[in-house]
């Protein structure tokens, strides 16, 4: 069953962000192995499959945290394969973690402005007032509006309770303002009431048209409302990838989910 | 005007902005309060270490780093000046001279230290700085052709800051305007100008970014900053600064030595000056400074002093004999780690 694919692939025009037999291994565990996939503006891909089936890893493959033992990262055409997370970061892939992953000791507003001040490029000023910058201050507190965060603004990032930390993840990714977002499981350990407004920012980003979003995610009502296409990995395999409604009814995707016990996500 | 001045770090703390107040206006006005050499010394040193500390806390205390080539950095710009000025004769090109190669040779050392080895784990930054920095001690006590060895080279400032040098014939307050008193407030503007360079850099968005850096430097490299560039650019910066700070000690001094500029115990001091002031406050500086340099002054005339009173008691004119200052000082440091983990200033900070 080594990476077959249940449904051919729609051919979406000029991919951004591909990638071409991605493989990695752990020691004798190979976590993503040959994967090829592309992506294109405006459409919303959805990656899902079990735990330990090597999404997180694959995001990481493409975002630079970790570098393939084989296989290609390509960038509107470049090979970004060798390139580094922070300079993959500033040609325009942007990615949210799935562990809280934030400046603990800074305040909420710092977080998402050093995001805005890094899209900025003006990291290395070191003769400005950092609070004279008021265009990035704003910048930040109208991110921090939109997903209900300003009035935390500066309370310290590691004081906020979890569903709090998690919109700051996002905060920080929009911050960014890069042409690929990478979002990994965004709403996990959210309770009910505060997913919405992640998914209808992650929505309006998707209506813009101009972004490539990839989406890691276990609840398949959120993935159904939002996905224009899903890939399934399963074992570090891209197993299938297609139209969310074929690929969701697909023989090999009942398998694997039934398989793994998660038929109620399904 | 202040806010600029301040870059906006504003002490924090009432009875900090009171400490501070008091110890700049007794720098400020501290031939004239305090005549006499051996006060100016202490005076003069306390607006060098600043400037030394605060720059330690730029790297330390901000940026995360551990390095043990401060001192080097310092006995650079020691080195610097004092060799120009013992070459050269006593000019202020021959000052101009020292002060730019010094800058320079400390330059690119820095930024070579940081580059190889910032990119790896912060241990071994810590260890190259040590090696680099004990393989310097070492060079400038056996070259003794060139920097004097051990003993170091005296030489002569320019006339305007030598001691026998009169501005006007008067008298100020009762203290005539001396060379050595032109050369303290040399001194003195030129650290209040770098310590309030250093609160600007922290405050500025490249400040954020170090402390970014410091908290999480994955997450700052998912943002796009390449961490080793802001880590060497950190260490330039500070080692610049201990430079600044060496060469003003070498002009006060009109000496320049391995004892003086480059040993491992003034590393030893400087540590200790931040952890006790507060590490990530820059004002931490100012209080581990005072504090210490203090200590290190008069703590051993005190002690002995309260000896003396306390003859014929059994055992305490012992246990305070001058001779175990260092002793007592250790037992200060502990204590004020042990109630102090944030140092004095993060301690005045919470009580507000
Ligand atoms: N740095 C690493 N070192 C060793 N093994 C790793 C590493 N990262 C991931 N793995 C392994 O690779 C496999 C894939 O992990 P990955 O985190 O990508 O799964 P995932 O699909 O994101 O799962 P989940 O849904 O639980 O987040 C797992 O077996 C994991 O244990
Ligand atoms: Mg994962």
């Amino acid at each position: 069953m080594n990476n077959i694919r249940a449904l051919p692939t729609a051919t979406p025009p000029a991919p951004v962000l591909e990638t071409r037999d991605l493989t990695i291994r752990f020691g004798g565990h190979t976590a993503v192995n040959t994967v090829s996939c592309a992506f294109s503006p405006g459409h919303l891909t959805a990656i899902v499959g079990p735990n330990g089936a090597g999404k997180t890893t694959y995001f990481n493959l493409m975002s630079g945290q970790l570098k393939a033992n084989e296989g290609q990262v390509l960038l509107r055409g470049d090979d970004i394969t060798t390139l580094s997370a922070p300079s993959r970061t500033r040609r325009g892939i942007g990615r949210a973690f799935q562990l809280t992953n934030l400046f603990p000791n800074l305040t909420v507003h710092e977080n998402v402005r050093l995001a805005v001040q890094s899209r900025a490029r003006v990291g290395l000023d070191i003769f400005t007032l950092w609070s004279r910058r008021r265009d990035l201050i704003d910048e930040a507190d109208e991110l921090l509006r939109s997903i209900t965060l300003l009035d935390r603004r500066d309370a310290l990032a590691s004081a906020l309770p979890h569903g709090d930390q998690r919109k700051l993840e996002v905060a920080i990714l929009l911050a960014l303002d890069p042409d690929v977002l990478m979002f990994d499981e965004p709403t996990a350990g959210m309770s009910v009431d505060e997913v919405p407004v992640i998914l209808d920012l992650i929505h309006g980003i998707k209506a813009r048209g101009d972004k490539t979003v990839l989406l890691v995610e276990h609840k398949m009502d959120v993935v159904r409302s939002l996905a224009d296409r899903i890939v399934v990995l399963h074992n570090g395999y891209l197993v299938a990838d297609g139209d969310p409604a074929e690929v969701m009814a697909s023989p090999i995707v009942q398998d694997a989910y039934l398989g793994m016990g998660l038929a109620d996500h399904v | 005007m202040l806010r600029a001045l301040f870059s906006g770090d504003y002490p924090r703390s009432r009875v900090l902005m009171v400490l501070l107040v008091l110890v700049f206006v007794a720098l400020l006005l501290a031939p004239f309060l305090f005549p006499g050499t051996r006060p100016l010394n202490v005076a003069a040193k306390i607006c060098i270490f600043i400037v030394l500390v605060a720059s330690y806390d730029l790297l330390l205390g901000y940026a995360g780093i551990v390095s043990f080539a401060h001192t080097m950095f310092y006995g650079i710009g020691g080195y610097g000046i004092g060799l120009a000025l013992y070459g050269l004769g006593p000019s202020w090109g021959a000052i101009g001279v020292g002060f730019v190669l010094a800058l320079a040779l400390t330059a690119v050392l820095s930024a070579l230290i940081g580059l190889f080895s910032l990119r790896v784990r912060a241990i071994f930054f810590a260890m190259i700085t040590l090696a680099v920095a004990s393989a310097f001690l070492i060079l400038a006590s056996q070259l003794s052709g060139f920097t004097g060895g051990e003993d170091g080279r005296s030489f002569r400032a320019p006339t305007v800051l030598q001691p026998g040098f009169r501005l006007f014939d008067g008298e100020i307050f009762g203290v005539a305007i001396s060379g050595r008193i032109i050369t303290y407030y040399l001194v003195f503007f030129a650290a209040l100008a770098l310590f309030l360079f250093l609160l600007r850099v922290v405050n500025s968005p490249f400040g954020r970014v170090l402390q970014a850096i410091r908290e999480n430097d994955f997450r700052a490299e998912a943002l796009g900053y390449r961490t080793v560039v802001y880590r060497t650019l950190a260490n330039v910066l500070a080692a610049l600064v201990a430079t600044m700070a060496g060469a003003l000690m070498a002009i006060w001094l009109r000496y320049t030595g391995p004892d003086t500029m480059l040993s491992f115990s003034i590393m030893i001091d400087i540590l200790l000056m931040v952890v006790i002031g507060g590490m990530g406050t820059l004002y931490g500086a100012v209080i581990g400074v005072v504090i210490l340099v203090l200590a290190q002054n008069y703590l051993q005339a005190l002690m002995g002093g309260v000896s003396k009173a306390l003859v014929g008691v059994p055992l305490l004119p012992d246990l305070l004999h001058p001779d175990r200052w260092v002793l007592w000082l250790g037992v200060l440091f502990v204590l004020s780690v042990y109630f102090f983990p944030t140092g004095i200033v993060g301690r005045l900070r919470q009580r507000r």
